[in-house]
């Protein structure tokens, strides 16, 4: 299977590589999927005190799409207010990057990923963890 | 050196520029139909046909007349246990095969147990070969067939055929091997082994696809598989169709290539895999699947631990080789075979085939240990499991959401 120039270029130069310190209040980690399904997705963001996301970082294990939509997601959420991160619909992660059916999975981990990485900075936070109630599985 | 590097030879080989040759004719002036018996055209084929039926028989010991032209082993697989099934049924139901053969193999046996087989499908020890002492109790007076392939096509560990065919025989059992990845590139006798019959392939020998052939023993005993394509009564009432003669003859001149050159070429290949092998295995946690004792000469299966196969792939792009990885297909289920050993899911995800061949240079072994260290690194560079494994992290106390 081909992939697309846009899955390539996040791949060969992802953007956002790297760790922030967890457990720092104002930086949110999410981990999400699993050794064994071939896909784990680490997502961090910094926040700062107006709720706008100032950096995020990823570490991806999985194919070239999981790493691309991580990368991808890291983008997206720099500069971001974090309410308007959490509206991140995985289909818009699918569409950039021109994912076939077979790898949509892996923007719906970079979804899941976000949504982890700012519920855990809410609860951080003092405030509640939203659930959302979108049912991908 | 050509860029990408072909290391999948498991999976096809490039065709001879030799056996090309012979081919040739056999499409435009030498176009008969083997089974034309009133013209010279006809005449022509036929003696192509049994100059190729004897090179092929010459490889494995066999007499030319118990060799069945097939489309591949595809088919021969199917036709040697749905045969035996069919012809053995008033002997009894029961076939004996294992969960890393090939799928032609195991989903031919879930077929027939649809039909009323029974089948043991037998386990594995964590390299890969069978239990001998498990295939004696597994024997019952309905067995009619052992299927058990030569040489596994994922992790190249050769099975103990010879031991195998004597438990099958000593229970009153046909034996049948998948012969597909160890014919032509290791010594096959089917007296010397036992086989009664077995299934290769023109492709992975440096032939034509779409050829194949199925051995079928004559003598001690006299087998028969009932035919599951009928027709024109070809190939002694057991294959019907017109004969594939450039196929076949190309078919026939890669096994008299393999005959004479196999000994070189094992030697030669051996001596690169190992170099590959131990250019590879110097990075950190990374393990050879399968056992190192018994098996193919040009075969190398290695998981690079924390790193996912489907991405490596594609981080060594100038390299065409295969992982046990299946990112693509709905389940994301790994390699049956590596599981089959005993892998935990995420080391066949992190597994890596290459396949060598009578075409691989030393140079390009060079390139490709370059290549995949680079690969493994830059990913490591990436993977969240690397990190945490690097901080002392154990990745088993933590609680995956499975998904
Ligand atoms: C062990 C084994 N058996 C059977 C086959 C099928 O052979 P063919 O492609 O000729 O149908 C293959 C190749 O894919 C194989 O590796």
């Amino acid at each position: 299977m081909a992939y697309s120039d846009k899955v390539i270029d996040h791949y060969t130069h992802p953007r956002n590589v790297g760790t922030l310190d967890k457990s720092k209040n104002n930086v949110g980690t999410g981990l999400v999927g699993a050794p064994e399904c071939g896909d784990v997705m680490r997502l961090q963001i910094e926040v700062d005190e107006n709720n706008v996301i100032t950096d995020a970082k990823f570490k991806t294990f999985g194919c070239g799409s999981a790493i691309a939509s991580s990368s991808l997601a890291t983008e997206w959420l720099k500069g971001k207010n974090i309410d308007d991160a959490m509206t991140i619909d995985n289909m818009d992660i699918v569409e950039e990057l021109a994912l076939p059916p077979v790898k949509i999975h892996c923007s719906v981990l970079a979804e899941d990923a976000i949504k982890a990485a700012i519920n855990d900075y809410r609860v951080k936070n003092g405030l509640e963890a939203i659930v959302s109630e979108k049912t991908h599985h | 050196m050509d860029i990408p590097v072909y290391l999948d030879n498991n999976a096809t080989t490039p065709m001879d520029p030799r056996v090309l040759d012979a081919m040739i004719p056999y499409f435009t002036q030498k176009f008969g139909n083997a089974a034309s018996r009133n013209h010279a055209f006809g005449w022509v084929a036929e003696e192509a046909i049994d100059y190729a039926r004897e090179a092929v028989a010459k490889l494995i010991g066999a007499n030319e007349k118990e060799i069945i032209f097939t489309s591949g082993a595809t088919e021969s697989d199917n036709l040697a246990i749905k045969g035996v099934f069919e012809m053995y049924k008033d002997k009894g139901n029961h076939i004996i095969t294992c969960i890393t053969e090939h799928k032609a193999v195991l989903d031919t046996c879930k077929h027939l147990e649809k039909l009323g087989a029974e089948v043991t499908y037998l386990p594995v020890n964590s390299d890969g070969l069978i239990d001998l002492d498990l295939l004696e109790q597994s024997m019952t007076e309905r067995t009619i067939l052992v299927s058990i392939m030569y040489g596994n096509n994922e992790i190249g560990i050769i099975q103990p055929i010879k031991q195998i065919s004597d438990i099958a025989h000593k229970h009153g059992a046909l034996f049948f091997t998948d012969g597909v990845q160890a014919v032509g590139k290791i010594p096959v006798d089917v007296i010397a082994d036992g086989i009664d019959i077995m299934a290769f392939t023109a492709h992975k020998m440096y032939g034509p696809k779409g050829v194949g052939a199925l051995y079928v023993r004559r003598k001690n005993p006299r087998v028969k598989v009932t035919a599951q394509m009928d027709g024109g009564g070809h190939e002694r009432g057991m294959r019907s169709g017109t004969m594939n003669v450039p196929g076949i003859v190309g078919f026939g001149k890669a096994c008299e290539l393999s005959r004479l050159e196999m000994a070189d070429d094992a030697k030669r290949l051996s001596v690169l895999r190992d170099k590959l092998e131990s250019g590879l295995t110097v990075l950190e946690e990374s393990y050879v699947n399968g056992n190192r004792e018994h098996r193919l000469p040009h075969v190398a299966n290695i998981s690079f631990k924390y790193v996912e196969g489907e991405g490596l792939m594609m981080a060594m792009k100038d390299l065409a080789v295969s992982s046990g990885s299946a990112c693509t297909s709905a389940s994301l289920e790994p390699s049956y075979v590596l599981k089959g050993l005993g892998l935990s899911d995420d080391l066949a995800h992190s597994s890596i085939r290459f396949g060598l061949g009578r075409f691989t240079t030393e140079e390009e072994v060079d390139f490709a240990i370059q290549q995949t260290k680079t690969a493994v690194n830059h990913l490591r560079d990436l993977s969240p499991l690397w990190e945490m494994f690097k901080e002392g992290i154990d990745l088993d106390s933590i609680e995956w959401a499975e998904h």
